[in-house]
């Protein structure tokens, strides 16, 4: 580790670390409940150490407000939406919004005269779903393989790291674009693709973790008392491995997010009528020179999302930093 | 150093055969190729007729011999769309794409080195929280939009270039920029921790014991050991860009490989698809192969291993 940096504030932090440091991690002692050791500190003390570096990181708490606001204005949709998303007022096309004085449409109106912010409300609906439903997807698809591939490392190990390069020779965006061309574009085969295509990250990321903590002692205590090995994987090895899983999940879900707009802008992704991100910026892009709104929110948009989204995975890293851990 | 040049080198035969594999089961993905190639009315005869001259009643193994058969001597079959070779509409394209590629990762490397530089060696000052915005800015914008801004405010607004197609050698600016600034973005995070993380070594706490200047020190030393991760990452960034030139060509209606192969997925011309997939993954599997080899001659602990 560099010298003199740990105790240096990073960027964005509000003040400085060292000065309230979090105490070192207590040994979790066994608890009957949970009878199998985590190399991680009690929950309480990565709770405070949470809410200490959240306070500290204003950026990251902009973050989760944003998150939080566009999680809710997905769930409330119908209710705040003003306009239908895809209601057509051809005498309102190509309207500008409030900064020209437009108080029936905030945001304006596209060529259809559907309101914009309407259609960014339900956007964020496809956005949020897909974005949740296909990491959630590859996480699952990752974590077994990952698993199979440290436990098991031989073989099957080299095998499934194998397909995993074969997969990643591909351009990511070429894979997702032709597999959603050539099956047809949908919204199931859109979170499909971008699901099955994106488990080798945690592939990738379990092993290496498994690789590591199949090799202390109480993997080993565990196989001496006659513990099959499923029981191993999902009761032992699985909790200490899930750490940067969740870290890596909170990020692919912007790079998700990306990729789905992407795939609408391209025209390969979730059809019209439904408005999406992505859909909307092609929409618009025709136009930049009358109507740039049209284009410009749904893109600054997506930025802020995904930039969130960053910040906080940011944070959760630090937050889960393996500094604090217990050595293994 | 050869053995491990041997080893790679197998490692990526075996790669580009699954890579291969993939590429021919692509088209046989949604059932029927052939359904996906005819119009909706054709007749039964047509249809079997057609199967029979694709050879596609044949079992696959055998279908997947041919296929690699042809592939070895560079024939990859023929558009449907254009009617012509599938290799050479990607020969004709390849020079577009190349330009831009080229720029883009130059474009990135001017722009995070000295960047990357200067946050190593002013930590947490200005400077850097400026750079960490701009890495993370760049990582969080989606390609498309950055491309279609760049056109608003450089193209619409200000009217410096035309807003797309390529002739002018202005007009190679924008894309390049736009294809560039992911990459740039990951390579500035990584030269400043790479820097920083050589800063903290004892070999350079020594060289300035000795009395050196704090910029022989830098860039004689730190500098020096620190470009190896950067270089592959960037080689590798490299191969990725093709990616990228998928959806730039497409915002800046560059003619190039990229708009290509997202034209041929529109009209499912399948076998310009999966010729297009095959060179962009064979590209790929070479970058990769000469970046490791890089890797290891840069680096003599990799060699040892």
């Amino acid at each position: 580790m560099v010298e003199g940096t740990e105790s240096r504030p990073a960027p964005f932090d509000q003040g400085d670390r060292r000065a309230s440091r979090v105490p070192a991690a207590q040994p979790s002692g066994l608890d009957p409940a949970r009878p199998y050791l985590v190399l991680s500190p009690q929950s309480s003390v990565l709770r405070s150490r949470a809410v200490e570096l959240l306070r500290r990181n204003r950026a990251a708490m902009i973050g989760l407000v944003v998150l939080i606001v566009v999680a809710a204005a997905a769930a409330a949709a119908p209710l705040i939406a003003p306009y239908g998303p895809t209601l057509q007022e051809t005498g309102q096309s190509l309207k500008p919004g409030f900064w020209a004085g437009n108080e029936r449409n905030l945001l304006g109106t596209d060529l259809q005269g559907r309101d914009i912010l309407s259609r960014l409300i339900y956007g964020a609906r496809i956005s949020v779903a897909v974005g949740l439903t296909a990491v959630a997807i590859s996480a699952l698809i990752g974590v077994l393989a990952g698993l199979v591939a440290g436990f098991y490392a031989g073989r099957v190990g080299d095998g499934i790291m194998r397909v995993a390069d074969i997969q990643l020779s591909f351009p990511a965006i070429l894979l997702a674009l032709a597999l959603v061309g050539i099956l047809g574009p949908s919204a199931f085969n859109v979170v499909l693709v971008l699901g099955v295509t994106g488990w080798v990250v945690y592939a990738r990321v379990v092993r290496g973790r498994v690789l590591s903590v199949k090799e202390t002692e109480f993997i080993a205590a565990a196989h001496a008392i006659g513990a099959r090995d499923p029981r191993i994987i999902f009761r032992h090895v699985l909790p200490n491995v899930m750490t940067p899983v969740i870290v890596l999940a909170t990020l692919e879900v912007a790079t998700v997010i990306i990729a789905e707009a992407t795939l609408s802008f391209l025209g390969v992704g979730i059809q019209p009528p439904t408005p999406t991100w992505g859909g909307m910026l092609a929409d618009g892009k025709l136009y930049l020179r009358n109507a740039w709104w049209v284009s410009t929110i749904p893109g600054v948009t997506i930025t802020v999302v995904v930039l969130s989204i960053n910040l906080l995975g940011d944070w959760l890293r630090d937050t889960l930093d393996p500094r604090f851990r217990l050595a293994s | 150093m050869t053995t491990f040049i041997l080893r790679r080198l197998v490692q990526s035969v075996f790669v580009m055969l699954g890579v291969s594999l993939v590429a021919f089961m692509l088209v046989h993905l949604s059932g029927d190729p052939i359904k996906l190639m005819l119009p909706f009315d054709a007749s039964p005869e047509q249809i079997s007729q057609t199967r029979a001259y694709w050879g596609l009643d044949d079992p696959l193994p055998m279908q997947y011999g041919r296929f690699i058969a042809r592939v070895v001597r560079g024939d990859l079959g023929t558009s449907m769309k254009h009617s012509q070779p599938v290799d050479k509409l990607i020969g004709e394209r390849l020079r577009a794409t190349t330009e831009l590629a080229v720029l883009a990762m130059l474009f990135a490397l001017a722009v995070a080195i000295p960047v990357g530089v200067f946050s190593a060696i002013r930590p947490y000052s200005v400077w850097d929280n400026l750079a960490t915005v701009l890495a993370l800015s760049g990582r969080s914008m989606p390609v498309f939009w950055l491309g279609l801004l760049l056109i608003l405010i450089f193209a619409v607004q200000l009217g410096w270039v035309p807003p797309s197609g390529r002739g002018d050698w202005r007009q190679l600016a924008l894309p390049s920029v736009t294809l560039g600034t992911a990459a740039m973005a990951t390579l500035t995070r990584l030269t400043r921790s790479s820097l920083l993380d050589e800063m903290g070594q004892d070999y350079l706490r020594t060289a300035r014991a000795k009395g050196l200047a704090e910029r022989v020190v830098v860039y004689a030393h730190g500098l020096r050991n620190a470009w190896i991760p950067i270089i592959t990452v960037a080689g590798l960034q490299f191969a990725t860009l093709l990616g990228g030139a998928l959806v730039t060509e497409s915002v800046f209606a560059w003619p190039g490989l990229g708009l290509l192969t997202v034209r041929a997925i529109y009209d499912r011309d399948l076998p310009l698809i999966q010729g297009a997939t095959l060179f962009f993954a064979t590209v790929f599997v070479a970058m990769n192969l000469l970046v490791d080899v890089l890797y290891a001659f840069l680096d003599p602990r990799i060699r040892r291993q």
